[in-house]
């Protein structure tokens, strides 16, 4: 059967066009206005006031406050610094206490049980030091200040402080070329950039919305947040006295977010001027009144759809990668590993740019998840530098009961305050993982945008790194 | 068209009683296999959709204080009175008539996914603004209930909404509800309930009528309409849309979408194969 249209339909909509024109242009607006005065009236029949207005209205003063133009941005770094602080000064002792539990006391028992057992040693080595210790690793390392962060930025979300924000950002987005709603799809990135592109859903135009799909990725992710804070916290941090330690790591942590928001405006930018060249399109933004935070609801949905969720994805990317890094670390060709031949490879090009080979090969093995870059890049220096004293053998994850001894491993596996710095930048400029990539394939339905999105800020942080490390050894060789 | 009408009526004594049949209300998460009646949850940004679809269904989709919140569309379930719903969260949006995705979303499924109530959720502190989205709503359908969530904000800024009248007003239930804190839910599912199984009749405001010419245009225009579909239920606003140029409309009307809103009814679809009839001669 061909399709064919209907055509007594086709007539009716031939007359609706016809009669479109007679009745001229303005029937949208004359609807809208009925509605609106309709809505209106109803709502005045249904509504009294009792003869005195509220004296004091508090969510008016705070607003006043809050997206106050001098003390608008202040408090907001204010109040994010002090979340990190806290995330930063709670999460250290129960991850030791993880770690130590973990790694420390089950491993050796499962390392024993597997003894005795018929399995093959190879994959005794796997499963045990390979997808085991990756997991367990994950779990120690993330879980305290995901557990800490999540609930305390839901917090925040559930009193109404994140519209705010976008408030306050919304003049810099459109003086950027861009729509003010990106500021809240941002806002949903800090939490996972794949959520963050779904979310731009509710930017109208196509050119804004491509804008903040293709920038979405500056916005710090939870997977990226524990590599932030952990490297602030071992290398910052130990720059200046011990009491101001936390609050530096912060400080610094605060930096790196900012330093996204700001690459934000600059590709935003630079696109609206370049590919995406439009208008703005204006949109009004309702700020919600505020609401006290129902705390322990808060703090297990939060639990339940953040760091559970994240936890789990971190845990199921961890176990094959696991298994990968010891592969790659017992596989031998000649004298050399697999891993120890590509890190030779890709040394020149890791310390050229501040990095390291380790490093750039951890990023290869983490692009299902960043969120473990970090196990990787410790089990990596380990089996590198052959620290026997730490580790039971190649490839395998060990006993790391306090971040003293994580800083033993990277400094032995030569890591200087430079390369931390510089893996901080690349950890936040670098390309989106998998499941980001693949989200913005599907809300673009393009591989072009796909592969510019993944390029563009690849591109970006190798520039950043190599220029970083340049200055920095210039000043280094001055003084 | 996924339905599933269960014909069993069971006499229990105390049916008909709010608080037996609030008590057997059992929620049912994401265990959507079959169902009586679908429920379309719409309603402005930041009105607490989430918050009443978690507990109508007892799932835990995260809430957040902030518009845009839900973009997609989140299904679930309760069953209540041996009838089985679905419930579909659909994005929190202002109007029907503009073109940004999330808006499609929620204008879609209101007119081609044809819920059997539409549960509007309102800001009572923002009722002028909110009843915008509410008098588009049931220009689209007459089966509407409105949730007038956040009465604790309404009471705490010093306000005092008489739902009777804006019952009475809007020709539709309203149920003045606190989400947040579980209250007067069980009358809204009550309220879901009679409109679902037609114990109510809803007859819902319409917009004011336009100047006299342009509505002769608009009611010409509705008979032609319902001349092609006539069964559809709501051929005015078809009209319209069609006036204003609705391209997505324009689509449906081409395409015949429009002719399988008929499908539910058996009228529809002995309508339906004639039509097709005329369409292959």
């Amino acid at each position: 059967m061909i399709e064919q249209m209907n055509p007594k339909a086709e007539r009716v909509l031939a007359d609706a066009r016809d009669l479109r024109w007679k009745i001229g242009g303005n029937l949208h607006e004359r609807l809208l206005e009925g509605i609106y005065s309709d809505a209106s009236r109803l709502a005045e029949r249904a509504t009294r006031r009792p003869d005195e207005p509220p004296r004091f209205d508090l969510d008016r003063t705070i607003d006043r406050l809050v997206t106050s133009r001098i003390l608008g941005f202040p408090l907001m770094l204010l109040l994010f610094t002090l979340v990190f602080w806290i995330t930063i000064s709670g999460a250290n002792v129960p991850s030791g206490w993880l770690a130590n539990l973990l790694i420390d006391k089950f491993h050796p028992v499962l390392k024993s049980l597997a003894a005795n057992t018929i399995l093959p040693v190879w994959l005794q080595g796997l499963l045990i030091d390979g997808m085991y210790l990756a997991t367990a690793w994950v779990i120690s390392v993330m879980l305290p200040p995901m557990a800490i962060f999540f609930p305390l930025f839901t917090l925040l979300e559930d009193f109404g402080y994140l519209p705010r924000v976008a408030f306050n950002l919304d003049k810099v987005f459109k003086r950027t070329g861009a729509h003010g709603k990106q500021a809240l799809s941002m806002m949903m990135g800090f939490g996972c950039n794949a959520a963050g592109v779904i979310a731009t859903r509710i930017i109208d135009s196509p050119r804004e919305r491509l804008i903040a799909i293709l920038t979405n990725n500056f916005a710090l992710c939870n997977g990226r947040w524990p590599t932030q804070i952990l490297l602030a916290t071992l290398f910052v941090g130990a720059l200046v006295p011990a009491h101001l330690a936390g609050l530096i790591s912060a400080l610094s942590v605060v930096a790196i977010a900012l330093l996204g928001v700001l690459l934000t405006f600059l590709v935003n930018w630079a696109l609206s001027r370049t590919w995406l060249k439009g208008e703005v399109s204006t949109f009004s933004l309702e700020l919600p009144p505020y609401r006290p935070p129902r705390i322990l609801q808060t703090i297990y949905t939060s639990m339940i759809d953040r760091t559970i969720f994240v936890l789990w994805r971190a845990v199921v990317f961890a176990l094959p990668a696991g298994a990968a890094i010891w592969l790659l670390a017992n596989i031998h060709i000649g004298d050399l590993s697999v891993a120890e031949h590509l890190i030779s490879i890709l040394d020149p090009i890791g310390l050229f740019l501040g990095l390291n080979g380790v490093v750039l090969l951890a990023y290869v093995v983490a692009i299902p998840a960043n969120e473990i870059v970090i196990p990787t890049i410790l089990m990596l220096t380990v089996m590198l530098t052959g620290m026997d004293s730490v580790g039971s053998g190649a490839g395998v994850m060990f006993e790391l009961e306090s971040n003293r001894a994580t800083l033993g491993v990277l400094e032995a596996g030569g890591w200087t305050l430079l390369t931390a710095i510089n893996v901080m930048l690349f950890s936040l400029i670098h390309n989106p993982c998998s499941t980001a990539l693949f989200t913005i394939y599907k809300e673009t339905g393009s591989k072009k945008w796909t592969i510019l999105s993944a390029l563009l800020p690849l591109v970006m942080g190798f520039v950043t790194t190599f220029l970083v490390a340049q200055v920095w050894r210039l000043i280094e060789t001055i003084t | 068209m996924n339905e599933s009408k269960s014909n069993k009526v069971i006499h229990h004594g105390c049916e008909g009683c709010p608080a037996h049949n609030a008590a057997n209300l059992l929620k049912l998460g994401v265990d959507m296999e079959e169902w009586d009646f679908v429920v379309a949850l719409a309603g402005n940004p930041n009105t607490g959709k989430s918050t009443v679809f978690n507990a109508l269904t007892g799932l835990r989709q995260h809430t957040g204080n902030w518009p845009g919140k839900t973009v997609a569309r989140a299904e679930g379930g309760f069953e209540y009175t041996d009838h089985r719903f679905k419930l579909v969260d659909l994005p929190g949006t202002y109007s029907l008539l503009s073109t940004s995705v999330d808006e499609e979303i929620a204008r879609d499924f209101i007119l081609f996914g044809q819920p059997d109530v539409t549960t509007v959720v309102v800001d009572a502190t923002r009722l002028e603004r909110n009843l915008n989205l509410v008098l588009q709503v049931t220009e689209i359908t007459d089966r509407v209930v409105i949730c007038l969530n956040l009465m604790d904000e309404a009471k705490r800024h010093g306000l005092i909404i008489d739902e009777r009248r804006l019952a009475r007003d809007l020709g539709v239930p309203v149920v003045p509800t606190v989400a947040r804190y579980n209250k007067g839910l069980d009358d809204l599912i009550q309220a879901i309930h009679d409109v679902a199984t037609g114990k109510t009749h809803t007859k819902p405001y319409k917009i004011q009528r336009f100047s006299k010419e342009l509505e002769e245009v608009i009611s010409g225009l509705t008979q032609k309409v319902r001349g092609v579909f006539p069964t559809l239920p709501n051929p005015r606003w078809v009209a319209i849309r069609l006036l204003d140029g609705d391209e997505r409309i324009i689509e449906a009307f081409e395409k015949g979408d429009l002719g399988e809103l008929s499908q539910s009814t058996t009228e529809g679809v002995e309508l339906q194969t004639q039509l097709s009839e005329e369409q292959i001669t």
